[in-house]
């Protein structure tokens, strides 16, 4: 007599014992004959041959197969229902090296998750997803799902799918494929041994094209799910044979490398955008420079089209320049024009918290509205930059230095009302020593290429910074730091 | 001697959720569900006929990822090359 050697028998892919509860932990949670099972053992069977397991991240969904991380000895994340593309994006994104996986049901893939697939297969995700189509929602108990085919019944479609009031089954396998990027689709159905095979070779080549870093792979498995069909696990495979298929014809959709060369862009970090020097500092280097510079809170406001986030935008500018730490964080209406705007910028000498500045060091009020708005808010101390020769009369602030610039009329005389927001810019580094003007020159000189209006912004700049000069310091109230009051 | 059979196979018990896929799956029918009850309550499959090729479809059919074993009769050295051409 010859010995016996085992040919097939559980792989190590799946967890030896499955901790979910603690009895039966030998046992998978899926109904007696559910294709589920059959599924992840095509699955953990072709990571073992491929040599993956210890590289793959199974995403695993909402739906019966909700606890599949409780069965893979491999990465396992669990993801919201239908958003397992996404999260599998980003897992895949940000280890490259990894193989994801990205399981789903019908209900979680073809109804609440239909966008994240549509979309994770458009910009051909290296990720592989196997779908698996029991035509219902199984874990729910029965409700149609897109899949449901037209006359089957459900507990949401109790007298049979009726094309016109609930649509026609959604044949996922052939819609992706009308996309340009997925580079494999097949569908395939655990109705009997012959199928199975076949779907076994499908899991196993989507998982060896992720492998070559090939692109979106998708298997879609026609599965049986014997306890919502209230068929016998036999016959539930039967029903997949004979009516399943025939809805959801089998084959290979698509198999085919994408046909466009990938456009690779050098990745460039802030400082190399802005052309400045993105060296590390040392401390000695950082403490000198934080000698030029002053860590503050700033609030812009005033009306859509005063250049409000743009001033924001060149303050943090400035400040990345000069290596602080910045923030910008606009607000804005629905509208381009008019209506009210306003944006938070932080300085700071530290990594910013939160950009959202609540109590502004200052506070750059470009009209009356908004100085009405958020003057309340200026920290005690705090400064104040208005954009009018006066404040309105019947408003009066304790403990904060408040300088009146009509930056408006400033920048009418120098030639363009769009400058009213540099003038202002001028003013503020005069008033709070933030930043210094050379970096002001610097970063609107970077911007501005029509030579006109880059003199009539460094004029701007120079008037804002002598209005304060002069106007405001020479004749005004003294302030805490000399500003008008 | 009868030819020994090119496979046997294990079914373990305690796994088995008895829904009969690999029963209906064996190409040459030597698995059935056994008349009596495991301890959950369903009749397991079983291996009652000494006919099995090791084919190996009853453990991937099989939803469960250890109720099946499957083995196959070590080969002498000189048939393994032909076994991998054919
Ligand atoms: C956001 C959200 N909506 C709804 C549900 C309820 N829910 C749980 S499973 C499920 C359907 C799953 O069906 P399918 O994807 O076909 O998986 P199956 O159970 O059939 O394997 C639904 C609607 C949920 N868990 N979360
Ligand atoms: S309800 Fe259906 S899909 Fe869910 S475990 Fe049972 S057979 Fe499988
Ligand atoms: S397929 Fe698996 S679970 Fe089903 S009867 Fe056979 S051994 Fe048991």
């Amino acid at each position: 007599m010859s010995e016996y050697n085992v040919s097939q028998c559980r792989t190590p892919v799946f967890f030896d014992r499955f901790e979910r509860k603690d009895e039966n932990q030998h046992q998978t949670h899926y109904c007696p004959g559910c294709g589920h099972g059959v599924a992840h053992k095509l699955i953990a069977e072709a990571l073992g041959e491929l040599g993956l397991q210890d590289r793959t991240v199974m995403v695993s969904p909402v739906g019966c197969s909700v606890f599949a991380y409780y069965y893979f000895d491999t990465g396992n994340v669990q993801a919201a229902h239908g958003r397992a593309p996404a999260v599998a994006t980003a897992v895949k994104r940000s280890n490259p090296g990894s193989i994801v996986i990205s399981y789903q049901g019908d209900g979680d893939l073809a109804a609440i998750g239909t966008a994240e697939i549509v979309h994770a297969a458009n910009r051909g995700e290296n990720i592989t997803v196997f779908f698996v189509n029991n035509s219902i929602y199984g874990m729910t108990g029965g409700q149609m799902a897109p899949t449901t085919l037209i006359g089957q019944t459900s507990t949401t479609s109790p007298w049979g799918r009726r094309p016109n009031n609930e649509g026609f089954p959604i044949k996922m396998a052939e819609m992706l494929s009308a996309l340009e990027a997925p580079v494999y689709i097949e569908r395939v159905a655990l109705s009997d041994a012959k199928h199975i095979m076949q779907a076994r070779r499908a899991v196993k080549k989507a998982l060896q094209l992720q492998k070559e870093g090939a692109g979106f792979t998708m298997v879609e498995i026609l599965s049986p799910c014997p306890t919502i069909l209230k068929m016998e696990p036999t016959v539930a495979r039967h029903w997949v044979a004979d009516t399943l298929i025939k809805q959801f014809p089998l084959g290979v959709y698509r198999d085919r490398k994408p046909e466009f060369e990938p456009v690779l862009v050098p990745q460039k970090g802030v400082a190399e955008l802005l052309g400045i020097s993105g060296k590390r500092l040392s401390d000695e280097e950082r403490h000198a420079r934080r000698q030029h510079t002053r860590a503050k809170t700033i609030k812009v406001s005033g009306f859509g089209g005063q250049g409000i986030l743009l001033l924001g935008q060149l303050i943090a500018e400035m400040g990345m320049r000069e290596h602080m730490e910045v923030s910008w964080l606009p607000s804005y209406g629905p509208e381009m024009r008019s209506g009210s705007a306003h944006c938070d910028v932080t300085l700071s000498h530290d990594r910013v918290g939160t950009p959202l500045v609540s109590t502004p060091d200052v506070l750059v009020a470009m009209n009356e509205p908004s100085l009405r708005k958020f003057a309340p808010h200026v920290r005690p101390g705090g400064v104040i930059l208005y954009n009018s020769r006066q404040l309105p009369e019947d408003l009066k602030f304790e403990g904060l230095t408040v300088a009146c610039v009509p930056a408006s009329e400033i920048a009418d005389q120098i030639g363009s009302a769009k400058v009213s927001n540099v003038v202002m810019m001028g003013a503020l580094l005069e008033a709070t020593d933030c930043l210094p003007f050379t970096t002001a020159q610097a970063v609107l000189s970077g911007l501005v290429k029509n030579r006109k209006l880059a003199e009539m912004n460094e004029k701007a700049l120079e008037a804002g910074r002598n209005y304060l000069d002069t106007e405001v310091l020479v004749g005004a109230v003294a302030g805490p730091d000399g500003c008008g009051e | 001697m009868a030819e020994q059979a090119r496979g046997k196979v294990e079914v373990n018990q305690d796994e088995c959720k008895g829904c009969g896929l690999c029963v209906e799956s064996c190409p040459p029918k030597g698995l059935t569900l056994s008349p009596e009850l495991n301890h959950y309550g369903v009749h397991p499959a079983q291996y009652h006929a000494e006919i099995c090729t090791g084919c190996g479809i009853c453990y991937f059919v099989c939803p469960e990822p250890g109720a099946i074993t499957v083995y196959r009769l070590a080969v002498a050295k000189s048939e393994v090359s032909d076994a991998a051409t054919v």
